[in-house]
């Protein structure tokens, strides 16, 4: 009687989990083994057909793959490093400091689709203020039309958007570290470098882990800033991973195919995110 | 053939203007329609207030505001007032009104009783779509729509999506520029050519790189040659095929455009289409700084706003250009799309080395009603009230609409200068420029319709945004 009222208890949060989690997934897999398009709705079964066209015919995913990661880690490199640097501004007791703690989160709290017409608006080539003011020194950069600069800007938009992430979690995990090894290291001496150096650091880096990797999850989802301000071009030039299985599933209607995509994309994401984290252990800790 | 139309566009519009002494009562309760009032017929605000929907409810999904958007929400506004239904509007961006329709259609939904969209989601959409009645499609309304727009809401004969907006590409200039006698002169010493209005591509490109990039109307800007929609993902390929048709709609070769309706074969990757993509790579030296990631948005806002020389899309940029607050009211003109000098013949595997030109009549807004509503009676009406005389004449004088003509009393020129101020030079020349690609031209292309359509023009949008970045040639990008 008793073990059966412990699974009672168990059922409600047993149901969520697999409606919530494990039917999306499993329905997934189920959809990328049929060719549901506009034209043919249906879970018809064609085995791996779509797996074997991603693997062989599919050039364009996996060049998508590449700038994502790029992508991901130029962005995330950057906002741990401002993150970290605003963090420690505004560690230490300095004027008006609740003002910029709030003052620094406002990017986040925005939404991030208006914030990035704000800035298409901003780097527009010709009609846009930035390009007002390098056209005083004869220049007119091509902020979202280059292959090149296209990246760019998208890195742009996404550091000053999610920085304020970072640096919200880092500052969190300075607030906590214990004081005692600060003032050990002021009794032997240390200067503000070494300290940063030596004990600063050391002590944030499983919580820098931490960010880091949130952060990366997040990064490798980039698809709202690509669609606003680029369309993923010029070309395919700024295109990611993420806004290419949304044109698959959404644009052109291929559920099958972009049930594949989608798939593919989250194994290859559960085992980099995996290895990265390993490293940044063995890089940052260990060491 | 346009004297018949020319008649019949007289009488309509001495209709709507007998109509309007009588229509005070109307026009009072609503003012969008006080400059014709009320106009008599099947749908008009008298006939809907004497219709009852009390207690019932429709649900629309429609285009975002102001585009589409704005009218549907307005009609809606309206006819709740008059049948006493409430009517819940939901808007959608114009990339998601495909999919956020088609997944509940898929699945044997009905969420909307209404589907706003494009003309060209009809052979997806038209198994989950009631057609259109007859008491509508044989109404004196009905009647008056060209014969090309009833053809782009029918699938073999049968009407099924309600004609509620004409589109087709032409030709945006200004008027100002190429009228003008000094720059004629500067133009002709400096190439050796007539500065007109283009005939071809080719003088399009040798016009629009002499306009580039210098302060030609004297306002302290950069002016520059062209404004596109170049941008991936947003209507690009509309601009592509407009480009493309005069190289490759060849009037002997009967049996397709986009495919060879033979054996299917896709036709895009034929010389007409590649030297068609030739000239639109060279176009990305002569559009503003950025250009190349214009959108339809960018398109109307430089060229209305009078950054560039040409300009060839739907009529809103035209139109943009032609309200009261543009800087540049009555100083542009339209003109059919540019042609060519050569066509490509499949059949003989050869150019024929004659002039060519080729109207585009582009997929534009449409609404249909949904097979599995619950209130088909009550959704035709809204439809029908929509578009009826009074409202349509209303709603394409209000650019951000993007309402254009596609019945035949709107190619009178006389409403234009009447109601919008226009110039009568430009708008006689907006009438027939619009009149010769309804009814005049035996070599039209109408916009792609076979299953999977979206799959097919995203594939051209990715290749044709190559080439123009430089990622690909022509040729590979049409591959």
């Amino acid at each position: 009687m008793n073990f059966k009222h412990k699974y009672m208890f168990l059922l409600p949060g047993l149901l969520v989990l697999l409606g919530i989690l494990i039917f999306p997934i499993g329905f997934t897999v189920r959809l990328s083994l049929s060719s549901w398009d506009s034209f043919f709705p249906g879970l018809d079964f064609i085995g791996l057909e779509n797996y074997v066209r991603l693997f062989t015919d599919d050039a364009r995913f996996w060049e998508s793959f590449q700038r994502l990661s790029f992508l991901s880690i130029t962005t995330v490199f950057l906002q741990y490093i401002l993150g970290f640097s605003l963090a420690l501004m505004v560690w230490k007791e300095i004027v008006f400091q609740r003002f910029f703690r709030v003052l620094f989160l406002i990017p986040m709290m925005t939404t991030p689709v208006i914030m990035t017409v704000i800035w298409k608006t901003v780097f527009h080539e010709s009609l846009g203020p930035v390009n007002d003011f390098f056209s005083l020194f004869g220049m007119t950069p091509l902020w979202l039309s280059s292959e090149g600069l296209s990246k760019v800007t998208v890195i742009i938009v996404e550091v000053w958007q999610w920085t304020p992430f970072m640096f919200l979690l880092l500052l969190a995990g300075l607030l906590s570290l214990p004081k005692e090894p600060f003032l050990a290291a002021s009794i032997d001496g240390a200067g503000p470098i070494r300290k940063f150096v030596y004990v600063t650091f050391p002590l944030m880096a499983p919580i820098s882990i931490g960010a880091i990797i949130i952060r990366l999850i997040e990064a490798s989802k980039i698809m709202d800033t690509v669609y606003v301000l680029t369309s993923g071009g010029p070309g395919t030039s700024s295109e990611t991973s993420s806004f290419y299985i949304f044109i698959k599933g959404l644009r052109e209607f291929q559920f099958g195919y972009s049930a594949a995509l989608s798939l593919t994309y989250l194994i290859i994401m559960i085992i980099s995110l995996t290895v990265i984290a390993k490293m940044l252990v063995k890089l940052m800790i260990r060491s | 053939m346009n004297k018949t139309i020319r008649i019949s566009t007289m009488v309509v519009t001495a209709s709507l203007l007998a109509a309007t002494a009588q229509a005070d009562k109307w026009s009072d309760q609503f003012p969008h329609i006080k400059n014709t009032g009320d106009v008599a017929g099947e749908c008009s605000y008298e006939s809907m207030s004497k219709k009852d929907y009390s207690g019932q409810k429709l649900t629309i999904n429609t285009h975002a505001v102001p585009v589409i958007g704005e009218p549907t929400a307005l009609h809606a506004q309206q006819f709740s007032k008059l049948t006493g239904a409430e009517v819940n509007v939901i808007h959608t961006p114009a990339g998601d009104l495909y999919s956020k329709a088609m997944i509940p259609f898929q699945a044997g939904q009905a969420p909307y009783d209404i589907v706003f969209g494009f003309s060209n989601f009809i052979r997806d959409w038209k198994q989950y779509l009631q057609p259109v009645p007859a008491k509508y499609v044989n109404m004196p309304q009905m009647q008056d729509v060209t014969q090309s727009h009833i053809d782009v809401n029918s699938w073999n004969g049968e009407m099924i999506q309600f004609p509620i907006d004409g589109d087709r590409h032409y030709l945006k200039y200004r008027k100002d520029v190429i009228d003008n006698p000094e720059y004629q002169a500067k133009y002709k010493a400096e190439t050796g050519n007539e500065l007109r209005i283009p005939r071809t591509w080719k003088e399009y490109a040798q016009m629009a790189t002499f306009f580039n990039g210098w302060d030609w109307d004297n306002d302290g800007e950069l002016e520059y040659g062209s404004a596109e929609v170049m941008k991936k993902d947003d209507l690009m390929f509309a601009a592509f095929f407009s480009r493309s048709v005069a190289y490759a709609k060849n009037p002997r070769v009967p049996g397709g455009y986009f495919f060879d309706l033979e054996t299917m074969e896709p036709l895009i990757n034929g010389p007409g289409f590649v030297e068609a993509l030739t000239d639109w790579v060279e176009a990305t030296k002569y559009v503003p700084p950025g250009g190349i990631n214009f959108g339809l948005g960018d398109e109307i806002n430089s060229f209305g706003g009078g950054q560039t020389l040409f300009s060839f899309s739907w009529d809103d940029a035209f139109v943009a250009a032609m309200q009261d607050d543009s800087p540049i009211k009555n100083k542009v003109g339209v003109a059919p799309l540019p042609g060519s000098d050569r066509v490509w013949n499949r059949s003989n595997n050869s150019w024929d080395m004659e002039y060519n030109q080729a109207p585009y009549i582009v997929w534009g807004w449409t609404a249909a009603v949904a097979k599995a509503s619950k209130k088909q009676d009550m959704a035709f009406d809204y439809l029908c009230f929509f578009a009826n005389d009074a409202n349509h004449q209303a709603d394409i004088a209000i650019g951000r609409f993007g309402v254009n003509p596609f019945k035949k009393s709107d190619f009178d020129a006389d409403i234009y200068v009447e109601r919008q101020g226009w110039d009568p030079v430009i708008a006689n020349q907006y009438a027939d420029t619009l009149m010769e690609m309804e009814e005049g031209s035996t070599n039209r292309v109408f916009p792609l319709r076979v299953p999977g359509v979206f799959q097919f023009n995203s594939a051209i949008a990715t290749g044709t945004s190559k080439a123009l970045a430089g990622q690909l040639s022509p040729q590979e990008a049409l591959r």
